[in-house]
């Protein structure tokens, strides 16, 4: 169900397999996140992620243990790239299946969530003028905060 | 030998992901280890910063934890997100 890879994927691809692994669900939520064009520094050329497995697959499964416990979720799906992207580039892929749809929205943004602040990643943007290993933006902490409560 | 990782932009100082090398004798754990690589690899502090977590044979552990000539020994700066 998690799965990090170094080679490109297609979401159209990912959507079709888990359809086929969630039949009988009422609700399917899908994310998927692409390499942004520009950022504050200027045009992206390249995004370079790494991941320590099996340190970043144990911490995906942790989250997804919490999702499952706390919403009745038939069927989740992680794709995460590592390696170098290009802008439009697939990144991340975050699939829940349930009964009802608040559940598979809920646990799908809780994922996403925690895949933005605490997964196991290192992540660095080339654009022409430099290249800068980037951090969490507080906003995204502040997302996260959201499922302390 | 003990292979090292070093992941983030402590593999852009490094100039690479990895290393194989033996661990010297007086190198006994994490906190020792991070020092001397620290020095001899021109790290120039910073893998000693308390930000930068360590991880053997992909535990996550506290300094100092007792390290050996085969084990693998990851540094870990901050996460970036996915």
């Amino acid at each position: 169900m998690i799965r990090i890879t170094d080679h490109p994927f297609q979401i159209a691809d990912a959507v079709a397999e888990f359809e086929r692994q969630s039949a009988g669900a009422g609700a399917i939520v899908t994310f998927s996140g692409l390499v942004r064009p520009q950022s504050a520094e200027g045009d992206v050329q390249t995004l370079h992620l790494q991941a320590y497995s099996p340190i970043t697959e144990n911490g995906i499964q942790q989250a997804v243990d919490a999702a499952q416990e706390k919403w009745s979720l038939s069927a989740v799906r992680v794709i995460h790239r590592i390696g170098d992207m290009a802008p439009g580039d697939p990144i991340v892929f975050v699939a829940t299946a349930a009964p009802h749809r608040r559940a598979a929205f809920e646990a799908a943004d809780f994922l996403m969530d925690y895949l933005k602040t605490e997964a196991i990643f290192w992540k660095k943007e080339i654009t022409a003028s430099e290249s800068r290993w980037i951090e969490p933006r507080a906003e995204d902490y502040r997302d996260r905060t959201r499922w302390n409560q | 030998m003990a292979t090292i990782l070093y992941f983030g932009k402590l593999s852009s100082i490094f100039g690479e992901l990895s290393e194989h090398t033996p661990i010297p004798v007086k190198i006994v754990d994490t906190k020792s280890l991070r020092e001397w690589l620290d020095q001899s690899r021109g790290f120039d502090g910073a893998l000693l910063h308390k930000s930068v977590r360590v991880a053997v044979n992909s535990e996550i552990v506290d300094d100092p934890f007792p390290v050996s000539d085969t084990d693998e020994i990851a540094f870990m700066p901050p996460v970036g997100g996915g």
